[in-house]
């Protein structure tokens, strides 16, 4: 099977200036590839360089296998269609006329589509589930609605190729879903392509078959999510110094307090969430313990306690580490404990709770 | 979900034909007008008299021939080609609004308002001053070619500028300012200018519809209607076009080429105007605006011929006004314009959404 895009050696830039060289890329249809990377690494420019609208400065870009230098505007615009960043001007024109737009390349002389374009228009609005808006003036819809009528005018060109740039910066999380949704669905019933820059880490690793990190004028990393999205990679692609970013969940803390723990949380299963939260919301260093590794709030925990102490997954809590957290405990002046239930592998912590009650009667 | 569609086509379509019977209607009324009123029997006595010797009631109702000769004269030496002429030259002009507002995106965009009309006028001058300083005549291809290349020449200095601006109040500064320059350039010519060349240029100089020739009215619509047909044949990009010059790219437009030939029907347009007419301000703007929310829409298709109607109507009624409301004075046409027309852009800043 010939790639439907292919980019060979490709350098990109502003102003004869090169940004990015030699990137490489290939992609199938019924693919998501998505480029992330921090904001001003070039994704913009290698979106824009790829949809023309920006001079290559070097290598070869070729679509469904054949180089798109030797393609006229038309053969290509047959293959790929774009959703740009940039606003798209609609004075006097509805939802429809929009969508309709995306039948530029198959319409005659005078550009009005026929009977069989006018189905391919109410086809795509139905995929954007956007039939209502079809009569509305596109200038008096939301950010939201306007997102899903460009993708319909996308895919109302009926492309091998649809390249997306930033298709759901300025979006609430419900259009986010709604329009990624939507391109999930679109590349599973039609087996499109889809190439598109995200700054949703979480969603780009769902939804996403293939993730380009661009950083630092180069191809940083490239690779399925499950390689990309490791703490580690996310943290050196964005050069995250202060807060943390647990890839694997998809999840975000920000710094810790450091200092002597003034305050013990003897938590699990997720109740100390909130607590380790709040107690870093008020600059009170905390230690917490005693948490299992494969606990959901353990690297929460890490990441915001001043001190974790931690057992082995799917161990009981054993004497050593109990130790540690009765020392850790004598030297903070409140207890708070979130868990209400403690199982057999957590026998370790009711002993823990019910010693921090002895000492301090009302201190929990 | 159709009906929504052919409604809208319906709307522009009335609207077409009240724009073209409202041509018709302010013709007929301005050729009647003026300082020897006519009435509908003298124009059907000179438009039948020329069309069809052979008719016999001509004898029998009026039979005054000095009469007869004197209305004729007027209808067909003066009157129908000053009203052909606002007609031709007002659609131009408008349409020509209409592309650069596609253009830059940019609805106050205008031949006027970027100093296209200004440059047109300059060359035009400096043509006329040289060439009637040495006694000759210019003829009317030498004066639209003379205004298309001061147009181009004022095109190319605000694409330089729109460059480098992107802000569009900036764009509209710089045009305003070339105008300026342009008009202060013609100002000077003027003044240094002999004193019989004066009194051809001053007419011009102002705007006005007067003095056009049937030879003039040959010239300006070969000009204009082969490039309203052409400007037609473009609806399609420009349509996607409006939509902003990336997305036309990604269905196809070949921009460059787009670019070039909006630029260069909208300059000849404007410089076949001023050639004729002088500036005339305000059109380009007001007209293209004034449709657009007669018509719901701003589908080049309709928007073409509907500026052209539009202009045609809004420069008769302006030269009406102008040639009778001081009668025997005139005023020059820009005059009239501007005060029908800048109310009209002022209005369009307040309420920029349609209401």
């Amino acid at each position: 099977m010939t790639d439907v895009l292919h980019t060979s050696r490709m350098t990109v830039g502003y102003h004869h200036t090169p940004l990015i060289r030699d990137i490489c890329l290939k992609l199938h249809r019924g693919q998501i590839m998505t480029l992330i990377g921090p904001n001003g690494a070039g994704k913009s420019t290698i979106l824009k360089s790829i949809t023309r609208q920006m001079d290559l400065l070097g290598g070869t870009v070729y679509l469904d296998g054949t180089s798109m230098a030797d393609m006229t505007g038309k053969q290509i615009a047959g293959k790929m269609s774009v959703v740009l960043t940039e606003r798209a001007a609609a004075e006097y024109m509805t939802c429809r006329d929009v969508v309709a737009m995306g039948r530029y390349p198959y319409t005659g002389l005078l550009g009005i589509p026929g009977r069989a374009g006018q189905e391919k228009v109410r086809e795509a609005l139905e995929l954007v589930h956007g039939q209502e808006l079809a009569d509305r003036d596109f200038s008096r819809i939301s950010d939201g609605e306007r997102q899903r009528i460009l993708l319909a005018r996308a895919i109302c060109q009926e492309p091998e190729l649809i390249v997306l740039d930033e298709p759901v910066s300025y979006l609430d999380i419900r259009h986010k879903l709604e329009v990624l949704e939507i391109l999930g669905e679109l590349v599973r019933r039609r087996q499109v392509a889809v190439l598109m820059s995200l700054h949703e880490l979480d969603l780009a690793q769902r939804i996403s078959d293939y993730v380009v990190c661009v950083k630092g004028s180069t191809i940083w990393k490239a690779g399925p999510p499950e390689e990309i999205f490791t703490t580690g990679c996310i943290r050196e692609l964005y050069g995250i110094g202060k807060g943390t970013y647990y890839a694997e969940l998809g999840w975000t803390e920000l710094e810790p307090v450091k200092g002597r723990p003034q305050v013990f949380v003897i938590g699990g299963g997720g109740s100390g969430i909130p607590v380790y939260r709040r107690l870093r919301n008020q600059g009170i260093p905390f230690a917490a313990g005693v948490l299992h590794e494969h606990d959901v709030e353990y690297p929460v925990a890490r990441a915001l306690a001043a001190e974790v102490v931690s057992e082995k997954a799917f161990e009981p809590v054993s004497e050593e580490a109990l130790c540690r957290a009765a020392k850790i405990l004598e030297g903070c002046s409140q207890v708070i404990c979130t868990v209400e239930r403690f199982g057999t592998m957590n026998a370790g912590n009711r002993r823990l709770a019910e010693m921090a009650a002895r000492n301090r009667p009302g201190g929990i | 979900m159709r009906g929504h569609g052919r409604y809208r086509a319906v709307k522009c379509l009335l609207v077409l034909a009240a724009l073209a019977g409202a041509v018709v209607l302010l013709s007929v009324w301005s050729i009647c007008r003026g300082s020897v009123a006519l009435d509908l029997e003298d124009m059907r006595q000179a438009f039948s008299v020329w069309s069809s010797q052979t008719s016999q009631d001509v004898e029998t109702i009026r039979s005054d021939p000095a009469r007869q000769d004197m209305v004729r004269r007027i209808v067909w030496d003066i009157r129908l080609p000053r009203v052909l002429a606002a007609v031709i030259l007002g659609g131009a002009l408008s349409v020509s609004g209409f592309l650069l507002q596609t253009f830059f995106s940019n609805p106050i965009a205008g031949p006027f308002v970027l100093g296209i009309s200004s440059g047109a006028r300059m060359a035009v001058c400096l043509v006329m001053l040289l060439v009637l300083g040495q006694g000759a005549a210019v003829t009317s291809a030498g004066l639209v070619l003379a205004a298309f290349g001061g147009a181009l020449v004022s095109t190319g200095l605000v694409l330089l500028a729109a460059v480098r601006v992107k802000a569009m109040s900036s764009l509209v500064v710089c045009g305003v300012m070339l105008g300026y320059i342009c008009s202060a350039v013609t100002d000077f010519a003027v003044t240094f200018a002999e004193d019989a060349n004066i009194v051809n240029l001053h007419n011009w100089s102002v705007g006005s519809f007067s003095g056009i020739t049937w030879e003039n009215i040959r010239v300006m619509g070969t000009v204009v209607f082969p490039a309203m047909v052409l400007a037609w044949v473009l609806a399609k990009p420009i349509s996607a076009y409006q939509m902003g010059e990336a997305y036309a790219r990604s269905v196809g437009v070949g921009i460059r080429r787009f670019r070039l030939e909006l630029i260069l029907l909208s300059s000849l347009l404007s410089a076949c105007v001023t050639a004729f007419a002088g500036p005339v301000s305000f059109v380009g703007i007001a007209v293209p605006h004034l449709v657009k929310r007669l018509m719901g829409t701003a589908k080049p298709l309709w928007m073409i011929p509907g500026c052209f109607f539009g202009g045609g109507a809004f420069c008769l009624l302006s030269d009406f006004i102008a040639r009778t409301v001081f009668s025997p004075r005139e005023l020059g046409i820009s005059s009239v314009t501007a005060l029908l027309g800048a109310p009209v852009v002022i209005g369009m800043m307040l309420h920029p959404k349609k209401p």
